[in-house]
Parts: structure tokens; C-alpha cells; sequence
């Protein structure tokens, strides 16, 4: 391929450039669909290793309990207290938990833990993949005749699927709970009013599903950004830290996208 | 960190993962009465249905008996049939009249149930033969005006 920087000014150095970039982008996309291809046939030999993703659900789930659930507290109690606001002016106070439920279970819940998920768990998969790179330790497997696809990337991706859902619906019920403090304990909205309008306006297979759905969506597309980041990076501290800092960029946006799609299928005339 | 200690907060984590979704369904979904229960059908035409939704309410009195089922249009005569599933236990009069009401000037559109006096008893997939249908709020405006310039003019 001609070095871009490397052309005559003009017309047509301009369009050289945009279809090196374009070649390069499609290049890296048919190579990122293949390596998700191989990480999830390689996945049967990891998963009779059943510790090493024992073990990365600790370190990507497990460690990142504390910053989801308060989020999702803090989240569910602003909410509540902005909700109330507007609501009261139309006397509709009593639906202040419908407005939490739905708002968390449809939307917050999923993408707000997927993006807290892509920061925490989704660039310290990167940096460890990216930094075993640069130290050689992926060759070194590979001359013991150890897959890394097998041992090291395959057990970090499926910690992640696994990890994504429960941190959303862990979100979404902590954001509730919030709700409930300051809607019932602190402005003083009728409990039974609260807990029942919420009930009869939340469809189990309509709202709550459709946003597992959407968070193992999100797991999966968080996950696999990570571990191709890291397995991907140059094998150098530049380029672990510029994968690093893709994965969390990359993955956010992917997030907010896909959500936009999901939403448009799943909720596109519901009322 | 050892093999069991991680084993533990894996498993302290799934189920407490699965405990928030078990929350979600039960407290905040009300999973248990979305749930088929057992019950019968009932048909009614009405001219208009207004803002009549899927799963709408029906009631009896002001308690819920049923949700509506599925909504359609019938070409022949040019009306919306409603069919509404009845729980069980509830049985309506043959002279039942069916209404579309609204509870509040903004709130949700639901079925009224009203039974009259027969002896005889509606049974499965059969039809409400006394409907009145939604109020819809630009005609009556509409008519409103129309009563009032009438009126005007005979004065």
C-alpha cells in the first residue's frame, strides 16, 4: 500500500488518502470479525478451564460491583428527585416510579453500566492483553505450545459476557431502590401508589427483558473491543496506552449506537 | 488471591446478579399476574375505540377483571372488535353493557363492565351486544359549537 503522506497535493492526493483509510478501516474490521470468529471456536478449550473465567469474572465483575451499585443508587435518587419536579406540576407525582423503572430498566441501566463497564473492566482487559504483548509472554505461550486465544483471551471475553448483565439488572435495582428512598422516604409519595403504578406500567417481556437483551449486547460487543484492542496493540507503552484509550472510546460509542438500534426495534411503537 | 476465595465472590456475585433480575421480574415487572392466567373470552364491537391500547385494563365496577386481548377492524361493518380476556370466576350478564372510559381527563383508557339483569350468563367467545363507544374530545367540542351557533341563530 503507497504511503499516504506520501502523494502530490491536489484532487487526487486527498482521494488516495481517503481510500488508503478507507482500505486500512475495512482491513481492521474483516480482522477484528475474524478474530471474534476464533475466540469463540478456541472457546470449547477454555471453557474446560473453567477457573480461568471463574477468575476474570472476579476481576471484571466482582471488582466492579462497588462502583455500579453506587452509581446505580446515586443514579435512581437524582432521577427521583428531578422526576418529582416536573411531575408534581402536573400532579402526576404518583407516577414517579414508573418514570424510574422504565427510564432505568429500558435505558440507564444497560448502556449507563456499559459504559462504567468499558471504563473499568473493559480498559484493564486492554492494558493487561496489550502489556502481555509487549513483554512477550503471548509468544512465550505460544512457543510452549499454550493458544493464547485458549488461555488468555478467550476466559477474559466470556468474564465479560457473563459479568455485563448481572451489573445491569444490579444497576437497575439499585436505581430503583434509590427511587424508593427519596420518592417514598424523603418527598413523601404514597408507597403502595409507587410500587403499584410501577407494576402495572412494567412488562416483564416488553421492558425488563429487552434490557437484559440489550446489556449481554453490550457485554459482548464490550468484551470483544477489549480483548481485540489488546491483542491487537502495538508492543510497545505508546501503543498499549493508545489501545487502552481506544477500548474506552471505541466501546462507548459502540454502546450509544447500538442502543439507538436495539431501541429502534424493540420500543418502536410501543407506547 | 487463592482459587476459593475467588470461587466465593464469583458466587456471592451471580446471585446477587440474579437476585437484582429476580427483583426486576417480581417487584418491578409484577411477573406473577403477567402470567397466563386461567380465564375466557369475550367479543364487543364498538364504533370507536379512541385511545383504546393492547393489555388495557377491563373493569367491573372499578376493579380489574381482565385485560383486552386484541383489537381489529372489521371491514364488513365498518367497527373496531375488541376481544378481551375475562379472568376466571368473573361472569358477566347476556345483557352486559361494555363501555370505553378514560380514568381522568389524562389518565389510562379502559373497558367498563357493566351487567344488567338477565338470567342468562356470557360464556366463552361470546358477544357484548351492548357497547358505547370512547368520547372523543374534538367531537364533542365540535358539537358543542354547533349546539351554540344553532342557538345564536334562533334567537
Amino acid at each position: 500500500m503507497n504511503d499516504p503522506g506520501n502523494v502530490a497535493p491536489g484532487g487526487a492526493g486527498v482521494l488516495r488518502r481517503i481510500g488508503a483509510a478507507s482500505i486500512e478501516g475495512l482491513t481492521r474490521f474483516g480482522y477484528a470479525a475474524r478474530f471474534f470468529v476464533t475466540v469463540v471456536t478456541e472457546s470449547p478449550a477454555a471453557f474446560r478451564r473453567i477457573h480461568l473465567t471463574l477468575r476474570e469474572i472476579y476481576f471484571s465483575g466482582v471488582l466492579s460491583l462497588v462502583i455500579i451499585l453506587i452509581s446505580g443508587l446515586f443514579v435512581g435518587m437524582v432521577l427521583a428527585l428531578q422526576g418529582y419536579d416536573v411531575l408534581q406540576r402536573y400532579g402526576a407525582d404518583q407516577s414517579l416510579g414508573v418514570l424510574v423503572a422504565l427510564s432505568l430498566v429500558r435505558e440507564l441501566g444497560p448502556v449507563v453500566a456499559g459504559l462504567l463497564f468499558a471504563s473499568r473492566a473493559g480498559s484493564a482487559i486492554t492494558a493487561e492483553i496489550g502489556l502481555m504483548k509487549a513483554t512477550e509472554q503471548l509468544s512465550a505461550m505460544e512457543m510452549m505450545a499454550v493458544d493464547p486465544l485458549a488461555r488468555v483471551v478467550a476466559p477474559r471475553f466470556w468474564g465479560g459476557v457473563v459479568s455485563m448483565p448481572l451489573l445491569a439488572a444490579l444497576f437497575s435495582t439499585l436505581g430503583v431502590f434509590g427511587a424508593y428512598l427519596v420518592g417514598v422516604r424523603l418527598l413523601g409519595i404514597d408507597a403502595g401508589a409507587f410500587w403499584g403504578n410501577m407494576q402495572s406500567a412494567v412488562d416483564f417481556r416488553q421492558d425488563i427483558l429487552n434490557g437484559i437483551v440489550k446489556s449481554v449486547v453490550f457485554g459482548v460487543a464490550v468484551s470483544m473491543i477489549a480483548v481485540f484492542e489488546g491483542y491487537d496493540a502495538k508492543p510497545t507503552a505508546e501503543g498499549v496506552s493508545s489501545a487502552t484509550t481506544r477500548t474506552v472510546v471505541y466501546s462507548s460509542l459502540t454502546i450509544l449506537a447500538l442502543d439507538f438500534v436495539l431501541t429502534v426495534f424493540m420500543f418502536r411503537g410501543v407506547a | 488471591m487463592n482459587r476459593s476465595t475467588i470461587d466465593l465472590w464469583v458466587g456471592i456475585f451471580v446471585m446477587l446478579g440474579i437476585g437484582g433480575i429476580l427483583f426486576l421480574a417480581l417487584k418491578v415487572g409484577n411477573l406473577v399476574s403477567v402470567g397466563s392466567t386461567p380465564g375466557y373470552r369475550l367479543e364487543a364491537n364498538f364504533d370507536n375505540i379512541g385511545g383504546l391500547k393492547l393489555r388495557a385494563p377491563v373493569k367491573a365496577a372499578g376493579v380489574v377483571v381482565g385485560r383486552v386481548d386484541s383489537i381489529r377492524f372489521d371491514p364488513k361493518n365498518y367497527q373496531a372488535v375488541v376481544t378481551m380476556k375475562i379472568d376466571e370466576g368473573n361472569e358477566f350478564t347476556a345483557d352486559t353493557i361494555a363501555s370505553i372510559l378514560t380514568s381522568g381527563l389524562l389518565g389510562e383508557v379502559y373497558v367498563g363492565l357493566d351487567a344488567g339483569g338477565d338470567t342468562k350468563m356470557l360464556g366463552n367467545g361470546s358477544l357484548i351486544k351492548k357497547t358505547q363507544s370512547a368520547v372523543v374530545l374534538e367531537k364533542l367540542i365540535g358539537q358543542f359549537l354547533f349546539d351554540k351557533a344553532a342557538s345564536g341563530g334562533a334567537k
